[in-house]
């Protein structure tokens, strides 16, 4: 970042190196016209850097350079570079580069009296003269403290040297070896002062890592950070951090999980770039859910690359066609490609430098890699940090969607990963164990979705041959229930329905018999009252009757008493 | 750049002597005095000497793996041997020149 700020103040005039990354850490290259010292132990790289800092600046910048090998001859170090796609005879041939080797035999030198270089400086001049070099390599001139005995001289000589260099306005780059306690075994830094880069090749746990480190940059702000770099077939390329912007392209487009019900709890599947952690402890079924998705993606038509970490492609295959999952068609068409390597194999850099390679070429649109958690045992949890980082954020900006499985140790499911990587990841789903009632069994839920109003809830997750099934789990006053207790939990809860429900048909045929004899009842007393008024009516009758035969007897009365007048009263 | 001394080339028995230099520098000039004292007293009439000066013929320089000034080439005979500096250390030329054993002191 820092460098990155640098660059837009004018600051001194720089030569761009062309290495990748290496010039967003200088803020734009070395210093132009000066020396640069170029510091560290065997083999770590500063001949190669050197090379690629003229043979980019010939074919990209058209700065023509000098390479003065004091200890490699000229056939030697092209086929050394050939390897990384520097051809250095078509280059010295279209004069853009000319590579001497100045051979310093010390048994073949007998020092006798008072000398000084100037042969060396006739030589670099006439070469520089040759290309109209802007470039001049010296690796390594500390060759020549082996080959002289008259130190005093050669001091002089080299500050001459410097002085030299800086005159004819030279951009050049010094190699040294690195010394016990000190930049360099001679002491050059005393003489190089404008720029200090010291590389590094250490190792850690017996994996190498590289790094870079500018040690001083005078007259500029350069990063000050260590930062690893690779070598690998295209050359040097420094990966700083800084030089990764946040600017990807964020896509709406959904992709499917392959399993529905995760699709559904969130949200309809995985937005299309982002990155998707699985983590879980020993046995989860990670692997399983990231081999849906790989397969998700064949089905799709799209390429997916699998990094394999722990087992083979067919170990892979054999264990995913148990649970119903068959992988092999999309690896026969290409769709699907496996890489299975140990971790330890390589250091962190490699490996990241080989996941761009291998993504570069096969421009996935899905990549798996099983398990992240091996990287720490390579390097140390900051550099794997450090290195997912860079995976996360190449990988998004390439529009590929990224699937980490993470293995969490310990018996809780704890909610953290070994390598802190919660913050790059937009989709975390945590797979845990549920041990209750003498099993464990898997239980799944999301534990953020970025920008997704994802289920809140947990699942059970069963593997079974048919594949990955995400069932409800039964949440009671007991907590949560799983497997066979939810099974049994189930069942129990069946039961008590079957039982509510003939509890109905009871009440209800209760109920019934009930009205029935209430209407039993009811006909009974409307018999009994239509009797007492059927009495009533007979009564009545009867009661009729006797009115008239009172009446009539009341009639023979009179007739037969005579009464007449009364007859017409009664009458 | 010639300088010849009285022996002809190709004779197995005449050393061939090169004395690289860059200008006239007190250096370069005795170099060539104490090399010319040197031959004379230990090869009389066996030895040429040819005096390249690089500033005037810089290719020569890559030819003949020049880095120090001056330096003494010994053609002739076989094996090619070097002695850089002015030779004012006469002990030091002549072993470089295998003309007295390296052990004499």
């Amino acid at each position: 970042m820092i460098g990155i700020t640098a660059s837009e103040r004018p600051s001194i005039p720089k030569a761009p190196t062309g290495i990748h990354g290496l010039d967003d850490i200088t803020g734009g290259g070395l210093p132009r016209g000066r020396p640069t010292l170029v510091c560290g132990s065997a083999g770590c790289g500063k001949t190669l850097m050197a090379m690629e800092f003229l043979v980019r600046g010939a074919t990209d910048y058209d700065e023509p350079g000098v390479f003065f090998a004091f200890e490699e001859t000229a056939d030697d170090l092209a086929a050394n570079v050939r390897s990384l796609g520097f051809d250095l005879e078509d280059l010295a041939a279209r004069d853009k580069l000319v590579v001497e080797h100045i051979r310093v035999e010390r048994s073949e030198i007998e020092e006798a009296g008072e000398f000084d270089l100037e042969g060396l400086f006739i030589r670099l001049g006439l070469a520089i003269d040759t290309v109209g070099a802007k470039r001049v390599v010296l690796d390594t001139l500390e060759t020549l403290f082996g080959g002289f005995d008259n130190e005093a001289v050669l001091r002089s000589e080299l500050r001459r040297l410097f002085r030299w260099l800086k005159d004819r306005g030279v951009t050049a780059v010094i190699t040294a070896e690195r010394g016990d306690g000190t930049l360099t075994r001679q002491g050059l830094e005393e003489y190089v002062s404008d720029c200090v880069i010291l590389l590094d090749h250490r190792m850690f746990d017996q994996v190498s890592t590289r790094r870079l480190r500018i040690v001083k940059y005078r007259g500029t702000m350069h990063g000050t950070n260590e930062y690893p770099f690779l070598i690998d077939n295209d050359g040097f390329s420094v990966l700083p951090l800084t030089s990764l912007r946040l600017d990807h392209e964020a896509s709406n487009e959904r992709v499917s999980t392959g399993i529905e019900r995760l699709d559904a709890m969130l949200g309809g599947g995985v937005y299309r770039g982002t990155s998707v952690l699985l983590s879980g402890t020993a046995g989860t079924g990670k692997s399983s859910v990231a081999a849906y998705m790989a397969a998700a993606a064949c089905e799709r038509g799209e390429r997916c690359l699998y990094y394999s970490f722990e087992e083979s492609p067919s170990q892979v295959l054999r264990n995913m066609r148990s649970i119903g999952l068959d992988l092999a068609p999309w690896l026969e068409n290409g769709l699907l490609t496996f890489v299975s390597t140990r971790p330890t194999f390589h250091g962190l850099e490699m490996h990241l430098a080989t996941m761009y390679k291998h993504i570069r070429d096969l421009d996935p649109r899905l990549v798996v890699v099983d398990p992240i958690s091996n990287f720490v045992s390579v390097g140390t949890a900051n550099e794997a940090h450090a290195m997912l980082l860079r995976l996360v954020d190449f990988l998004k900006s390439r529009q590929t969607t990224a699937v980490f499985v993470s293995l969490i140790s310990g018996a809780a499911a704890t909610e953290a990963t070994e390598q802190n990587i919660s913050s790059l990841i937009d989709t975390w789903v945590l797979l845990r164990d549920i041990e209750l009632g003498g099993e464990r069994n898997r239980g799944l839920h999301v534990l953020k979705s970025r920008g997704t109003a994802h289920s809140n809830q947990v699942r059970e997750f069963v593997l079974s041959s048919r594949g990955i099934e995400l069932r409800d789990v039964y949440v009671g006053p007991e907590g949560v229930l799983t497997g066979s207790m939810r099974l049994a939990q189930e069942a129990k809860e069946r039961e008590a329905a079957e039982n509510r429900r003939l509890a109905i048909a009871r009440k209800r045929r209760e109920i019934d018999r009930k009205r029935r004899a209430l209407e039993a009842q009811i006909a009974a007393l409307r018999a009994e009252a239509e009797i007492e008024e059927s009495e009533l009516e007979l009564l009545l009758g009867a009661e009729e009757a006797v009115e008239r035969r009172l009446q009539s007897d009341r009639v023979g009365m009179a007739r037969s008493r005579r009464a007449d007048a009364e007859e017409e009263e009664t009458a | 750049m010639n300088s010849e001394h009285e022996a002809s080339a190709g004779d197995p028995d005449v050393w061939q002597l090169r004395l690289y230099v860059a200008g006239q520098t007190p250096k370069s000039l005795q170099a060539l005095a104490n090399l010319q004292r040197i031959c004379e007293e230990h090869l009389h009439g066996r030895y040429t000497i040819e005096v390249i000066d690089l500033h005037k013929h810089p290719r020569l320089a890559k030819q003949d793996e020049i880095v120090a000034i001056p330096t003494l080439v010994r053609k002739l005979p076989d094996p090619i041997r070097r002695v850089i500096g002015d030779l004012s250390n006469v002990q030091k030329a002549l072993v470089g020149l295998q003309l007295v054993p390296a052990h004499t002191p």
